[in-house]
């Protein structure tokens, strides 16, 4: 037997919306047979990771709050990746936003206004777009390879980051835990519903879904990135730059990444502390595709990918399942999203080797 | 500085080279044959774990160093069957293979976290190990360390001195050509990411049965990419590859050094220094045109269906 692939005609609309929810079945049917292999109850792990929590108020509030930074950052990576620049880095670009934001709270903690929100989030997302244009500014002056120096940037960020929290910015009454002092009322951002846990920052991810929507899809510079991702050469004719592409798609990722770290910092944590990075960054990649690199379809993926982290926490609480079990998933599903991706382009054909006239 | 010491710390500079030098001889051969393989990273924390689990439950590292390179081919599959069968995207589904692996081997590893390791121990070769300062330096070490050497000798040669090395180096270079001179370019591309794929596993073995060794969750802490950069670095030639790898064996080395010689810089400064040196490296090597297209695979990284 061989595989074969026949290129279609047309792409196909179809497989084109089919192809996430193919995904997801695969990896549900692998996490089918992932746990009966770790001696668990398929049905009811499944169940606990993917339904339980949409069966409670307050862990849907958790799911809204964990999907807010990984929308806002596969939002500006979905700009990337469709205009052909590889930012991987966006881990780095959420750390330093989250702590470029958090200058002005940390120097000035007694500073109360109504206009210190509005300034952070500009900050963070000055950081974030700052940190990404390292990688974008080698890549259109030098041609260096962005996959290796944006993923560079982020271990050096995490280094940056631990070391203020250790030290120049550690809360000296912090008990020897690193983390500044804690933001004070007009430093944090507001609460989505009273006292709940997620906060104001859903409410940028929605906006900046909805904007970069329009923006791809209806404007002219939406029509660039495409071009320029699909076929350069076409849009250098066109009159399109290249290297401008690479520096506006880094700087609106990097800003939005910035935007997802400081409204974590201001909105989740109230401090600067070591646990900024999770690898959002890393997980936003999957949601970016799972999304099918469209802002709408993110804000989905966004959820879904963060009910795995909530059911993967509900599932280590309830069954003892390693809560590991979630990047497992993730992967798994990153996978999967790639190879149905295939069936949009291609028809697969299976064909037995007799037949298969030699080559393969 | 006593003499005594140089010899220890330029062993600690093999050490830590030798991860580095492994995974980029295998990308190497995998980039050679046009794929563009970003699970480095991936495949080298398979390995690492896969070492580390089989050793402890056999009590003999070798028999875990042999599964690593074995866990690192099978996993390898993975990213070969999607990008060479299905065409998928090289470098987002490298970075699955990445991701998936981060993952797996944090949930395969749980149980090994904190437990002492076994460190594989060095070989030395009888009569020369006991020369003077040299000895064991170049012939006191690891089999790890050893094989890395011979595989950068047997992939020089391979590729340059061999019929099939020929046969991968059109592959990379022009598959369709390459396909219409009737070259299997499906099946060479698929031996090559295996192979990569081994090598990776190893130098992940050696993370955890030499260098560490322990199981650390995310132990590989970035080496797949700084191999990835490596490559770019020694312009797609095995024999520079050493001069990087040491290059940055020795920086890797230097921070450990700094703080016992007393130099006041932080030592998240210093644990950043590899990766400031990789992306200084890279940007050298970029503003260096000529040298980098004269060797590039042409083909590198674009995907290839054959005809019927």
């Amino acid at each position: 037997m061989i595989l074969f692939l026949e290129k279609r005609a047309n792409y196909s609309p179809l497989f084109s919306a089919l192809s996430p929810v193919l995904a997801l079945a695969f990896t549900l049917v692998f996490g089918t047979i992932m746990f009966s292999m770790l001696g668990v109850d398929p049905a009811k792990a499944l169940y606990t990771y993917f339904v339980f929590p949409l069966t409670d108020a307050y862990l849907i509030e958790q799911i809204i709050l964990k999907a807010t930074p990984l929308i806002l950052i596969a939002i500006g990576l979905s700009v990337c990746f469709r205009s052909g620049n590889w930012n991987i880095g966006a881990e780095g670009q959420y750390l330093i936003g989250g702590m470029f934001g958090a200058i002005i709270p940390v120097y000035f903690n007694d500073f109360q206004s109504p206009l210190l929100l509005p300034m952070m989030m500009i900050m963070g997302m000055i950081g974030g777009a700052l940190f990404a244009a390292i990688p974008a500014f080698l890549k259109a002056r030098f041609g260096t390879n962005e996959i290796l120096t944006s993923l560079m940037l982020v271990y050096i960020a995490q280094q940056f980051v631990d070391w203020l929290v250790r030290g120049p910015w550690r809360d000296p009454q912090g008990m020897g835990f690193p983390g500044t002092k804690s933001f004070n009322e007009s430093a944090i951002l507001p609460e989505l519903i009273p006292n709940g846990d997620a906060h104001f920052g859903t409410v940028f991810a929605v906006l900046v879904a909805i904007g970069v929507w329009f923006m791809l899809s209806k404007t002219l510079k939406g029509f660039e990135v495409t071009v320029l991702g699909e076929c350069p050469r076409a849009g250098r004719f066109a009159g399109f730059s290249t290297k401008q592409m690479t520096i506006f798609a880094f700087l609106l990722s990097g800003a939005l990444a910035g935007l997802a770290g400081i409204a974590e910092v201001s909105g989740s944590v109230e401090k600067l502390d070591d646990k900024l990075s999770l690898g959002y960054g890393f997980t936003a990649i999957i949601v970016a595709f799972l999304g099918r690199l469209n802002p709408l379809g993110i804000l989905v993926a966004g959820l879904i990918l963060a009910l795995s982290y909530i059911g993967g926490e509900e599932a280590k609480i309830a069954l003892q399942v390693s809560n590991r079990a979630t990047n497992v998933f993730q992967g798994l599903l990153l996978f999967f999203v790639l190879a149905c991706d295939t069936l949009i382009h291609y028809r697969i054909r299976l064909v037995t080797s007799s037949k298969a006239g030699g080559t393969g | 500085m006593d003499a005594q010491i140089v010899v220890s710390i330029l062993i600690s500079v093999c050490v830590a080279s030798t991860p580095l030098l492994l995974a980029a001889t295998g990308e190497l051969v995998v980039e050679r044959s046009g794929v563009l393989n970003l699970g480095v990273e991936g495949m080298m924390i398979i390995g690492a774990v896969a070492g580390f689990s089989v050793a402890q439950i056999t009590g003999n590292p070798y028999i875990g160093a042999l599964v690593a390179i074995g866990a690192g081919a099978v996993f390898s599959l993975l990213f070969a069957f999607l990008t060479l069968s299905l065409v998928t995207n090289q470098v987002a589904t490298g970075l699955a293979l990445t991701i998936l692996g981060l993952g797996l081997s944090g949930m395969i590893g749980e149980g090994f976290v904190g437990q002492p390791g076994i460190k594989m121990t060095p070989i030395d070769i009888p009569i020369l190990s006991d020369l003077p300062l040299v000895g064991k330096l170049l012939f006191g070490q690891d089999a790890i360390f050893y094989t890395s050497l011979i595989l950068v000798g047997l992939v020089s040669w391979f590729l340059f001195r061999t019929r099939a090395g020929l046969m991968l180096r059109s592959v990379g270079d022009n598959a369709k050509s390459a396909h219409a001179l009737g070259i299997p370019v499906i099946r060479i591309r698929y031996m090559a990411v295996m192979f990569g794929g081994a090598c990776s596993g190893l130098a992940g073995a050696h993370l955890s049965l030499v260098y560490v060794p322990q199981w650390v969750e995310g132990m590989t802490a970035g080496r797949g990419w700084i191999a990835l950069a490596l490559v770019v670095f020694a312009s797609w030639r095995p024999a520079r590859l050493l001069v990087g790898a040491y290059l940055f064996g020795a920086v890797t080395i230097a921070q450990f050094h700094a703080q016992a010689l007393g130099i006041s810089i932080p030592a998240q400064f210093l644990t950043s220094l590899p990766y400031l040196a990789t992306i200084i490296v890279l940007v050298i090597i970029a503003r260096n045109r000529r040298m980098t297209m004269i060797n590039t695979p042409a083909s590198l990284g674009q995907p290839f269906v054959p005809d019927r």
